[in-house]
């Protein structure tokens, strides 16, 4: 009995062995091969080079996921107790930017946060750049004010710091935004909010509400329902939300091309490069996928022991 | 190389093609891989009804793209169109076939300067398609000299702090403040290329540059966002169109000059249509009609002399021979020019590891 109904499974077992596993198994060859055939671990020596960009993409990705985490949850929980109606058109609004290609959209971000693009020109003829000017400038003669008067006994010892305080900008005509770290995180959150949103927003909604009224009738408050009943019993969609949000976010590299302008390498440009840039060096490139693949596979499963005794989280 | 922008255009592209793919059932084909933008897409349909030969053209992002792609095995393309190291590259590796130039008569209004080049020399797996010269690129309205020399990017680029957008492959920009330094594009000394590098290092920490892009500077440039970047004369073109404050200068170092060429794959399937598409490429309506569209200039000398009554006819105003200038180069700017070689392979290995410390920093 249970046999034949495996057989169902059949179809996505076969998808499954031919591009998840193969092609995991082909970095793995790859990864410990050199370029003559034979085995070795050369890949693997300079890895410690890499460091900093190890530890660059883990921190913008992990920034990038607690910002989905920190919109997308209170958005989902909002959504959830909406009426059917609100929560379909709500939805829509959330998926529709996904009909769009990724890339067309994350290209349109640079437009819209270039020196000379459009946010600036908004803020400008609203004048929230001269704003900027003007506070700066209120800044600069408020630390001149305290550096000569109530603390001038401080510049001795802060004086330096004190002077620095005072430097502000006050002939901006746009705010930097393009190109930066802050920049890339944006384009993360931008583009993978809906990955947070979605499974959280799942499990709250199928959500008993039988159980939320056991408790207030039991004498919890408002806060206290949400920390004991509606937060653990999520605890599944957050989980799942944070991966599917963390790992595409610590593997881009379209996102950092495009809104950082090449001048921070993350990991995906890292591996990018193995097999499209000068040198063709695809077994340093599974090298690097697979240490990462490690990484995130360790982060995943730490992270799930949180999720013990609740319920089972998605792994990848 | 060059062009890309067009994930749009690509996206247009496939649409088409797969529309004509329907239309006709034809069974001869040829598959080409080119760059994006690089072809005017009138061409394809008059080839497929002057042959009844299907084009299924498909783009690449970068000559290093393609070779991934066709190593891998990941490709069953008939034509392929590499820059000239390339192609020195693939002929080494006994990736090319040679070509049956009895089937492309047109051959011989290629002009001879553009025939067994170093690439090829003996000219048996290519037929030259667009040439032209790596430049600097500046906004006249923003930057207010002349600016002709490559220093701009380096030692003088503190003058246009975060203005600067710098070209994103490593070959073309080590390759420059190679030239700046004096020394050979082609140079294998690791000491003269890790000079090459602590230039763009020191710049790029200086905060000198806005970042590292390619088809990126089409917007960037256009809209007046980046001043000034290094890119190639008939992408120049493209953006002038759009913003005519826009100016090219081959600096007095000198510069990169390169071919780019039609090569048939070694295991290609459509060979005697490959060679029918590189013919037909080859004819001087195929190459007026190309450059206009393309801006990049022909190796065909009837094509390129003629372009300027070309475009006049086409446009109804004559072409600023200040334009014409920039597209094909004249002899004294390509004196000083010189075509990219293929590095040997440590070499390579330097320019990549030396392109990812740039990026670590």
């Amino acid at each position: 009995m249970r046999n034949r109904r495996s057989l169902f499974a059949l179809p996505y077992v076969v998808w499954m062995a031919l591009f998840v596993v193969a092609p995991i198994v082909l970095v793995v060859v790859y990864a410990f091969s050199s370029a003559d055939g034979g085995f070795t671990l050369e890949n693997f020596a300079h890895m410690g080079d890499y460091a900093v960009v190890f530890s660059r993409s883990f921190y913008l990705a992990l920034i990038a996921t607690l910002l989905c985490l920190l919109i997308g949850y209170p958005l989902a929980y909002v959504l959830a107790r909406e009426t059917a109606g609100v929560q379909r058109v709500a939805m829509m609004l959330i998926m529709l930017p996904m009909w769009m290609n990724f890339l067309l959209r994350t290209y349109s971000w640079m437009s819209i946060l270039e020196d000379k693009g459009l946010l600036n020109r908004l803020f400008a003829a609203v004048g929230i750049i001269d704003l900027g000017n003007l506070i700066n400038g209120g800044l600069n003669s408020l630390c001149a004010a305290l550096n000569s008067g109530p603390l001038a006994w401080l510049n001795g010892e802060l004086g330096t710091q004190l002077a620095l305080f005072a430097k502000r900008s006050t002939d901006m005509t746009f705010f930097h935004m393009i190109n930066t770290p802050g920049a890339v995180v944006l384009g993360m959150v931008y583009n993978y909010l809906p990955f947070m949103v979605l499974p959280i927003y799942s499990v709250i909604v199928k959500l008993d509400n039988s159980l939320l009224e056991a408790a207030r009738d039991l004498g919890a408050d408002t806060l206290r329902v949400f920390r004991k009943v509606v937060f653990p019993l999520s605890l599944s969609g957050v989980l799942s939300g944070i991966t599917m949000v963390f790992v595409p976010s610590v593997s881009t590299f379209a996102i950092s091309q495009l809104l950082g302008g090449k001048n921070q390498l993350l990991l995906g440009d890292l591996i990018e490069t193995q097999f499209t840039g000068m040198a063709y060096n695809p077994y340093l490139g599974s090298a690097i996928s697979l240490v990462m693949m490690v990484v995130v596979i360790v982060c995943m499963a730490v992270m799930n022991r949180f999720g013990e005794g609740e319920e089972q989280a998605v792994m990848l | 190389m060059k062009k890309t922008l067009a994930f749009l255009l690509t996206l247009s592209m496939v649409l088409t093609l797969s529309l004509t793919g329907c239309s006709k059932k034809s069974g001869r084909v040829v598959n080409v891989c080119g760059w994006g933008e690089n072809i005017d897409p009138d061409l394809i349909t008059a080839f497929e009804k002057e042959t009844g030969i299907t084009v299924n053209y498909a783009t690449a992002e970068s000559n290093e793209t393609m070779y991934a792609l066709i190593k891998q095995g990941g490709a069953d393309y008939d034509v392929i169109v590499p820059s000239d190291y390339m192609i020195a590259q693939m002929i080494a590796e006994d990736m090319l076939a040679e070509l049956n130039f009895g089937n492309i008569p047109n051959f011989s209004l290629i002009d001879n300067q553009y025939k067994n080049l170093p690439y090829d020399p003996e000219n048996k797996y290519s037929v030259p398609y667009t040439w032209g010269t790596l430049g600097i690129i500046y906004n006249s309205a923003i930057v207010e000299e002349e600016i002709d020399s490559w220093s701009v990017l380096f030692t003088d680029s503190g003058r246009y702090a975060g203005s600067i957008g710098m070209i994103g492959n490593p070959r073309d920009a080590i390759g420059a403040a190679l030239l700046y330094l004096g020394y050979s594009v082609n140079t294998t000394d690791e000491a003269e290329i890790e000079e090459a590098y602590q230039l763009l290092s020191d710049a790029k920490s200086s905060g000198a540059y806005q970042g590292f892009f390619m088809d990126q500077l089409y917007d960037k440039m256009e809209s007046g966002e980046t001043a000034i970047c290094t890119y190639y004369a008939g992408d120049f073109l493209s953006m002038y169109m759009n913003n005519s404050d826009l100016r090219f200068v081959v600096p007095k170092e000198g510069s990169n000059w390169f071919v780019d060429a039609m090569c048939v794959l070694k295991d290609a399937e459509h060979k005697e249509e490959a060679e029918a598409w590189i013919n037909f490429l080859c004819k001087t309506e195929s190459s007026l009609a190309n450059m206009d569209f393309i801006w990049y200039a022909s190796p065909n000398a009837e094509a390129l002399e003629q372009y300027p009554a070309y475009y006049e006819e086409q446009n109804g105003e004559p072409l600023d021979p200040m334009l014409y200038k920039v597209m094909a180069a004249p002899a004294d700017v390509l004196s000083r020019c010189e075509p990219y070689n293929a590095l040997p392979s440590e070499t390579q290995a330097l320019y990549s590891d030396l392109w990812v410390q740039l990026g670590i920093e």
